[in-house]
């Protein structure tokens, strides 16, 4: 018998739009996701279940059920169907020939292979300088605008090309965001409800469509280009896709990498200015990793980053564990499944919780603490616990872009800890996700103050 | 040692090939990894550990001698 969890947000309550009236745990789900998908387990057990309007969903945690759900294949536990919400901002008429599977399979072979990384951390660094170029001796910067900005920049030059990068500035970053802010769970109801945040959405994706038909205008007024100079844009033209098209393969392109990548490089600064031994330890190795050798050239950025810088990556780590970017992965029920000894049956919604997996207390000890040493010598607590130590998900769609997004952070953290000191700039315990929408970002203010290094002192 | 490699988690990424084309080597075909030589001596223990540890995937282990 697999339990209901308890409801704790009236689902007729006056006050709740129409939309939202008897639709089971939604209301809750758009106010405080965390609270709900922990009571699952709490009340319940590895599998538990809620409700979402008309869909009943099933969800597992711990090592076993979460290894069954990670391991189905695609005609048992399908991805596509169950995430509403992206079907606008991707683009209501961009049909794609492809599966999500066979997406992120052309995504690895084209943008993220093993041999094209150096070539990333090359781009990625030069993207940090040019972010930090104009910072005085001192500043400050709000998180999220800031990593938003630059990772809209890093994933539009690696998986696109960096022609197009080059065409984009602050404003493509604003809409692009205001996407991201675009996915209300309403949508489970209704995809294109009369709300707000759906307007701005709606909005935002015929900006950046504007925005890509200029830049489409002027690659045809240009003319074509050595094969040398050409990028992903040019090929779409090239097979005459509309803007409205090629804007919703960019968008989906760099979605996956996007608010995520943001997100951890923003929470791995909170948590290290929480904890000043773990930001000098990790300030400590990348100095001494950095330091010239006898030769007095220093190794560069885009070459370490590919290679160990253990304490720095077990912070990062920590964080993901922590603040796992998506809280929640589902999948609908293609055919009935058997999991944790009960029978799910075709229609249902399956879920898996990286939130609350990755803070399971008997694979992570201490597990609401941040403990980068965790994963340092044989403890490695995310290969030992490789079922519920989730933040990039596991099994066969475990996320494609890891290695891309660690080495990401590890240039990151590199440039700007080598260069400056940070402090925060509001009380520590003020910096919160807002979890309002599916696409959990930082709540603003979420400021902290730069300081430029001074060598040698 | 033993290396193991669960090709169902498998995605091609070829890092492990990297670390150690002795052991490690890649089925274009199939897109996953194929282990070449299973029982392996102890030199090549921190080069296996480097897989095992930075593979996207979370593919491999390694099992020790009782």
């Amino acid at each position: 018998m697999i339990r209901d969890v308890s409801m704790v947000v009236d689902d007729h309550d006056a006050d709740l739009p129409a939309l939202l009236k008897g639709t089971g745990h939604l209301p809750e789900l758009r106010v405080d996701p965390i609270g709900l998908l922990q009571r699952v387990r709490d009340e319940c057990g590895d599998i538990g279940r809620f409700r979402l309007a008309d869909k009943e969903v099933v969800m597992v945690s711990g090592a076993e059920a979460n290894e069954a759900f990670f391991r189905a294949p695609d005609d048992v536990l399908d991805q596509a169907a169950a995430y509403p919400f992206m079907t606008p901002i991707f683009g209501k008429g961009v049909v794609f020939d492809a599966s999500p599977e066979e997406r992120q399979q052309m995504l690895k072979n084209q943008a993220l292979r093993g041999d094209m990384m150096r070539g990333h951390a090359q781009t990625i660094e030069a993207e940090i300088r040019r972010m930090v170029a104009d910072w005085g001796d001192e500043g400050e910067i709000d998180l999220l605008d800031f990593f938003a900005e630059l990772t809209i920049y890093t994933t539009s030059s690696c998986l696109i090309g960096r022609p197009f990068r080059e065409e984009l500035d602050a404003t493509f970053a604003q809409h692009y965001h205001e996407l991201e802010r675009g996915t209300d769970a309403i949508a489970y109801v209704d995809a294109y409800a009369d709300i707000e945040s759906f307007h701005v959405r709606d909005a935002a994706r015929e900006k950046l469509v504007g925005l890509v038909q200029q830049i489409i205008d002027r690659r045809i007024a240009r003319g074509t280009v050595p094969r040398e100079e050409r990028d992903l844009l040019d090929v779409l033209i090239s097979i005459e896709m509309s803007a409205d098209m090629v804007t919703g393969i960019f968008i989906s392109m760099m979605f996956a990498g996007h608010h995520t990548s943001s997100g951890t490089a923003s929470w791995a600064m909170i948590e290290l200015l929480r904890h000043p031994e773990a930001m000098a330890e990790v300030v400590a190795e990348l100095d001494g990793l950095y330091a010239p050798g006898d030769d007095g050239a220093a190794p560069e950025v885009s070459f370490q980053a590919l290679r160990e810088i253990p304490l720095l990556e077990a912070a990062l780590k920590e964080t993901l564990r922590l603040h796992p970017p998506l809280i929640i992965l589902m999948r609908l029920v293609r055919e009935e499944i058997e999991i944790a000894g009960e029978l799910i049956p075709a229609g249902a919604v399956l879920a898996a919780s990286p939130r609350v997996s990755n803070r399971i207390e008997e694979d992570f000890p201490d597990a609401d603490e941040f403990r980068p040493e965790r994963y340092l010598d044989d403890r490695q607590e995310d290969l030992a616990h490789r079922w519920t130590w989730i933040p990039f998900g596991a099994g066969r769609h475990r996320c494609v872009g890891n290695a891309f997004a660690m080495m990401q952070m590890k240039a990151i953290f590199s440039v700007i800890l080598r260069d400056f000191t940070f402090e925060a700039a509001q009380p520590l315990d003020s910096y919160r996700d807002d979890c309002s929408k599916m696409v959990i970002q930082l709540e603003q203010p979420c400021r902290v103050r730069y300081r430029r290094r001074v060598r040698g002192a | 040692m033993r290396v193991i490699a669960d090709l169902d988690l498998c995605q091609g990424h070829q890092l492990c090939l990297a670390e150690d084309p002795e052991v490690f080597a890649f089925d274009a075909d199939a897109d996953h990894v194929v282990i070449a030589t299973a029982e392996v001596g102890e030199e090549h223990r921190s080069a296996l550990t480097q897989a095992v540890k930075y593979c996207p995937a979370f593919a491999l282990s390694l099992q020790e001698d009782r």
